[in-house]
């Protein structure tokens, strides 16, 4: 816990249990507020939505067996987007494991493939070091989840505290300084070509590149569309913004993007839910991949130009080399008012659902009414890629969602996390029913720790997405996709103590949002939609950028 | 396809064989062979794993070794500037006083070491490269071969090179 305070942390999530109970009880002893969750999933995410959006690990408690099981899921998805966190296990004592001993379970083999790095400190002394090298190894790099397992024993048993300075991790690099030359090539590459886009990832989101992509974007007059993690990387009413591309990105941004000659992609590591599929995205163009990864490099896609290093000092020192060079402001020509009159045709122009509540007309109300700096999650499912479309972020790195590992129930713990990293902006999870239904009574976390959150909750009483892809692929044949109605979220909602109000107009949701703004308990917003609406455009697995499902 | 050698130095410690190898099957990656043992510094441990794959591949599995922070220093061997030796034991089987006498020459001729011999069998023990191993066992394949073992390669690449 003193190594924990060392390191600055001020909350844990977490739930306790035989095997951390020591661990427990100095909570009594320290200035670390714990916050109580219904789940240890949740515990999991809400220390992920803190990391993501505090750009520090956030930190997650559980007991052995179970309580170690339970956090799994939040830290493969963690582990999936690259967000930093610590998740502290307790384990059954030293001398019994190994031995089926009553709530153990091999965590360390079991999260071995979904962690960054994993220590299992076997005496009291290690504990401070491993905590020390763990904050380190999450939060640097390419961040991610470290695994902390202490046996029962080795909580109980006392040492003197020993810390290490100026830690060496043999096998660990993560600075690597941008090379030059690639950084020089580069620029040629982009300078030479005559329709250039920037794709810009996650990685811009993780090492805070705005300004710098903002600048170079400009400066070159390049157009920028965005992978779904990377969405809000770049201002999304920019005037060079397209928007996300992928299986449900912007229409103008997978249609140019799939005419565009050389792509700038700035920490991305090209997923198939991104580019379609990967022979024809590398087709035809130049592709100049910058990443803090090097495995990245080559992973998915073939590079003509690779930048190693953190994508900010990159983007740094390629605004630098730009100026020495005195290469001219570009004013943006044919290419980019080419760009700017699909975005304008396709802002206008995209089919949208008639209803009353369709989901491009909630998601522009939300829009409307929430300050630009609203930090904004997702759940997983059409309302998540309805949110991608008609959403638009407008602050840099406001808008975080699980897009790699696609966790249902992620949101809306993680918008507690969010909400803990930065209590003075408001914090709305875009839910659907079924997402949320997995971390509901996180409800009681948010009502009685105070941390108020507002749940968007685009309810169409099914696995939407699921039930869309058996429309479409299986014939309308149907199963396993209806929710009925159940249960009352207003009721469910005012059961816990929070706010649950139900929309049933855009009128009835603008004062509904903006009663959620003003209030100082969560609000659950209920917004019934058509169970039938589509998320269109689609781009179905397996097939390149080009061949979008449009709405009929 | 090509053949690849890894010589991967990681810290010495439990759980980093499971972590490696696993990282092969989640990458869908395959071992050809493995070996590991402790180096002159008793901190790290050497493995050898030797794999096929495409040039990507092959690349992706170094970047991916290389990413792992419980490997310190990842390599892919050149084979021709590389000393690469195979242990193997056979023990096979002897069905006459003439066979004993061919086995007992095949042995010879292989720069093997015999072991164990008895009427009806004897065991045949191996250092060489995985070529020479495989030409040993068709040959000793038409006396019948009873049971044996491989440690996969261990490799070190030459000075200077
Ligand atoms: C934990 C988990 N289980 C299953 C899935 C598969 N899945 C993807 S989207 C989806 C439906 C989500 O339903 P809902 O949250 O109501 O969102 P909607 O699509 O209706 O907007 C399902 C089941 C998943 N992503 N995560």
């Amino acid at each position: 816990m003193e190594a924990m305070e060392r390191e600055g942390v001020k909350e844990v999530f977490g739930l306790p249990g035989g095997a951390n109970l020591p661990m427990y009880d100095e909570f009594n002893r320290c200035d670390i507020r714990h916050i109580l969750v219904r789940h240890e999933q949740s515990a999991s995410h809400m220390a992920d939505g803190y990391g993501r959006v505090s750009r520090r690990p956030g930190v997650c408690f559980a007991t052995s067996g179970p309580g170690a099981t339970n956090i799994l899921t939040g830290i493969a998805t963690a582990q999936a987007d690259s967000a930093p966190m610590i998740a502290v296990t307790g384990q059954v004592p030293v001398n019994m494991i190994g031995k089926d001993a009553f709530q153990e379970s091999d965590i360390m083999g079991m999260a071995n493939p979904v962690v960054k790095y994993a220590f299992q400190p076997r005496t009291p002394q290690e504990v401070p070091v491993a905590v020390q090298k763990g904050f380190y190894i999450a939060s640097t790099g390419r961040p991610g989840p470290v695994l902390i397992d202490i046996p029962k024993d080795v909580q109980t048993d006392k040492a003197e505290m020993c810390y290490v300075e100026n830690f060496k991790i043999r096998g660990y690099h993560p600075w690597v300084e941008p090379d030059v030359t690639s950084i020089g090539r580069a620029i040629d590459t982009v300078i030479r070509a005559d329709r250039p886009i920037i794709l810009a990832g996650g990685g811009t989101i993780i090492s805070s590149a705005f300004a710098e992509l903002q600048a170079l974007a400009e400066f070159l007059s390049i157009p920028v569309v965005t992978t779904f993690k990377g969405k809000g990387a770049f201002p999304e009413n920019h005037a060079l913004s397209l928007g996300p591309i992928g299986m449900h990105g912007h229409a103008e941004a997978n249609k140019v993007i799939s005419e565009a000659d050389c792509v700038l992609a700035v920490g991305t590591r090209f997923s198939d839910r991104s580019v379609g599929t990967f022979d024809d995205f590398e087709s035809r163009r130049s592709i100049i991949h910058m990443d803090i990864d090097p495995a990245e490099i080559g992973k998915n896609q073939t590079t003509n130009v690779a930048v190693i290093g953190d994508v900010k000092v990159t983007l740094r020192m390629m605004l630098a080399m730009l100026q020495e060079r005195r290469i001219q402001i570009t004013e943006g020509g044919e290419w980019v008012r080419h760009a700017q009159e699909m975005h304008k045709y396709w802002q206008e122009n995209l089919k949208i659902h008639p209803g009353e509540l369709s989901a491009a007309r909630i998601l522009r109300k939300l829009r409307e009414v929430l300050p630009s700096e609203s930090i904004v999650t997702t759940e997983v499912g059409q309302h998540q890629m309805w949110a991608s479309l008609f959403f638009d972020v407008i602050s840099p790195g406001t808008f975080f969602s699980s897009t790699g590992l696609g966790t249902m129930g992620w949101g809306f713990p993680a918008a507690i996390g969010a909400k803990v990293a930065k209590p003075d902006v408001p914090v709305v999870d875009i839910a659907g029913d079924g997402s949320f239904n997995m971390t509901e009574n996180s409800l009681a976390t948010s009502v009685l720790e105070n941390i108020p959150v507002i749940v968007f909750l685009v309810n169409n009483y099914s696995l939407g997405m699921v039930a869309q892809w058996q429309r479409t692929f299986f014939k309308r044949r149907m199963v396993g996709v209806d929710q009925g109605q159940c249960p009352d979220y207003v009721k469910l909602a005012e059961s816990y103590g929070a706010q649950g109000i139900r929309a049933h107009t855009i009128d009835e949701l603008d004062a509904a949002i903006r009663a959620a703004l003003k209030s100082d308990i969560a609000t659950v917003i209920d917004i019934p939609i058509d169970p039938e609406e589509d998320v269109l455009p689609f781009v179905a697995p397996g097939t390149p950028l080009t061949k979008m499902i449009l709405p009929s | 396809m090509v053949w690849a050698i890894f010589s991967i130095l990681v810290e010495n410690k439990p759980g980093i064989l499971f972590a490696v190898t696993h990282l092969f099957r989640a990458r869908n990656f395959n071992i050809d062979s493995i070996a590991v043992g402790v180096t002159e510094n008793p901190t790290y441990s050497r493995m050898t794993i030797t794999t096929f794959g495409d040039e990507r591949q092959l690349e992706q599995i170094r970047k991916q070794l290389d990413k792992m922070i419980d490997t310190v220093d990842v390599r892919r061997l050149d084979d021709h500037k590389t000393v690469y030796r195979e242990l193997a034991i056979f023990k096979i089987k002897i069905a006459s006083a003439e066979d004993s006498m061919e086995v007992n020459k095949l042995i010879n001729a292989f720069g093997a070491k015999a072991h164990d011999s008895r009427k009806e069998s004897i065991m045949a023990e191996l250092t060489t490269t995985p070529d020479q191993i495989r030409a040993f066992q068709e040959l000793a394949d038409r006396f019948g071969i009873i049971e044996m073992v491989r440690t996969g390669i261990a490799a070190l690449q030459r000075s200077g090179s």
